[in-house]
């Protein structure tokens, strides 16, 4: 029997500051990634995005529910998932050049030299640094420092990689760039992407599916399949009838969602708030 | 620095040299005049015996200690060789049990107000214990030094380890790099700053509590030197033995900064392009 990479099945969570009567900040979480998938979650700041990632990487600890990887409850950090987290200006290390940021997963691993060697030059060179590897993280660009984490993760050979708001720290012409990039590191790799962001626009174009996330406390609000031929193109495919329809289709809903989730309290703030949507 | 730089600015052609004459130029004039004014004031003061001349310190300093190998060996080797071992272990030791309270909250909690006491003790106050308890041989004054020099190297060393970036230490969970690996490859380095301003600390400290401990019931070193020149009435030599100890520090304090400029390169970078 095979089971899907990753399940997450009616998880919550509530901040342990937090008093057992406020409302939980994850409420009821569950979905599904298969092998090869491409996923992305979105939803409004807020939403417990981080959150949801950290506990799916064991990291933090899901108040209920449960998260399944490969059909194992996740207890601890899994041995087969890495991670880019947003702040790639603290993750990398800067004591370490490129070359070191890199290997320091690796050394564990029980690679031989000559394959520890390789897997670094490979996965520097698909993120385009090759010619950065005996530098140290703050002489590059914010850009070039994300492709570092990147070619970290790559390197790791994980069998699913979160990426937890990735690009929101570079500039727009970076991130395109970047978006590309992370979806022909997908594809060469036959790699598993869970990819959570706050960009609509983002989250349709790099996916085969966007896991809607409502406002606190937080549902699924939908599953969206984004059945967008690839290889996409930032200009081509954000052009395409289908394209604009889905990012609609998104935005409405998380539009509904946080106008649900405030008319809770008052319908005369959801008026205002949907009027000035 | 800035006065140069003004320079600089104004006058391209003369960019380097101006630099130049404003670090090495500037710091030698001011060394030269301060021993223009020492040898004028002594001479004017006439009493060579209690206020000796520049020329004539600098003289006896030149005969006794640096010409002199035999002196070498016979004072400064053993005061060095104690400096050395008290300030290694103090090292060693302050950075493991800095490390350990660093990393555990309860161990910051409750060693915290012990550390502070044995802190506010003064060294010197401990000779006559160290004393009793250790006798007077080589290991009371490298245990002197030793407890000297250790609250600078443990209390940043607890302050660096503490404070390290938590993305980072949790980047290497992620990746499961093993215990030993995030305290040698994460915290240490990550901590590196602020030891190593601990360590410049405690190297100062190391030579007052050398010096400190050779003036008593001791048979060599360079505080014995010391003690023994005032004792038969060889000013000069006491003075000389000032400039000795000065120098000493001095030259220890740029060997540190040496390996601290090459082992926190990184550091300097990153702190530049911040900014």
């Amino acid at each position: 029997m095979t089971h899907p990479l990753l399940e997450v099945e009616h998880l919550g969570y509530r901040y342990g500051d937090a008093d057992a009567a406020a409302p939980p900040a994850l409420d009821d979480i569950s979905f599904r990634v298969d092998h090869g998938d491409f996923v992305a979650i979105v939803g409004p700041s807020g939403s417990g995005k981080t959150t949801l990632l950290r506990c799916i990487a064991g990291l933090g600890h899901p108040t209920w529910g449960e998260i399944r990887l490969g059909g194992h409850p996740v207890t601890d950090v899994p041995k087969e998932l890495a991670i880019v987290f947003q702040d790639y200006s603290r993750s990398l290390f800067p004591w370490m050049r490129v070359r070191d940021n890199v290997d320091l997963p690796l050394r564990h691993m029980g690679l031989p030299a000559e394959e520890r060697r390789q897997r670094i030059e490979t996965a520097l060179a698909e993120v385009g640094l090759s010619k950065a590897m005996d530098l140290f993280p703050w002489q590059l660009s914010g850009g070039m420092q994300q492709r570092v984490a990147i070619a970290r993760a790559v390197a790791y050979r994980p069998e699913i990689l979160l990426m937890d708001e990735p690009f929101a720290s570079v500039d727009a012409q970076t991130r395109a760039d970047l978006q590309d990039m992370a979806m022909a590191v997908w594809k060469a790799h036959d790699s598993t992407v869970l990819f959570v962001t706050h960009d609509i626009d983002e989250s349709v174009y790099v996916a085969n599916r966007v896991i809607v996330l409502s406002a606190p406390p937080t549902t699924v609000a939908a599953e969206v399949p984004v059945p967008l031929p690839r290889p996409r193109d930032q200009i081509d495919t954000k052009a395409s009838p289908e394209f604009v329809a889905l990012r609609a289709e998104v935005a409405r809903l998380i539009r509904r969602r946080k106008a649900d989730a405030v008319g809770g309290t008052s319908p005369a703030e959801t008026a205002a708030i949907t009027d000035d949507r | 620095m800035s006065v140069a730089g003004g320079d600089a600015a104004t006058r391209p052609g003369v960019a380097g040299l101006g630099v130049w004459l404003g670090g090495v130029g500037l710091r030698l004039s001011v060394l030269i005049g301060m021993a223009v004014t020492w040898q004028l004031v002594t001479t004017l003061v006439d009493d060579p015996v209690n206020w000796p001349t520049f020329v004539d310190v600098i003289g006896r300093f030149w005969d006794s200690w640096a010409s002199d190998p035999d002196a070498w060996l016979r004072s400064l080797a053993p005061s060095l060789g104690r400096l050395l071992a008290g300030w290694f272990g103090a090292v060693i030791v302050g950075v493991a049990l800095g490390s350990l309270i660093g990393l555990s909250a309860v161990a910051r909690h409750s060693v915290g107000p012990i550390i502070q006491f044995l802190r506010a003790i003064p060294p010197p106050a401990l000779l006559p214990l160290f004393i009793v308890l250790l006798g007077i041989g080589d290991a009371m004054k490298v245990a002197m030094i030793l407890f000297g020099a250790i609250w600078p190297v443990l209390l940043n060393t607890v302050d660096g380890v503490s404070s390290v970036e938590p993305l980072h230490r949790e980047t290497g969970r992620v990746y499961r790099i093993g215990v030993r690996d995030e305290l040698t490859r994460i915290v240490l380095p990550s901590a590196a700053p602020k030891i190593f301003a601990g360590l410049r600390m405690s190297l100062s400290i190391a030579v007052i509590m050398m010096v400190i401990s050779e003036m008593v019931a001791t048979v060599n070193g360079v505080g014995f030197e010391l003690v023994q020149a005032q004792r038969s009435f060889r000013n000069l030599d006491v003075w000389a033995t000032i400039v000795l100890l000065g120098i000493i520090g001095y030259v220890l304090n740029a060997m540190l900064a040496a390996v601290e400029g090459y082992v926190l390169g990184w550091h300097r970078g990153a702190m530049r392009t911040r900014s």
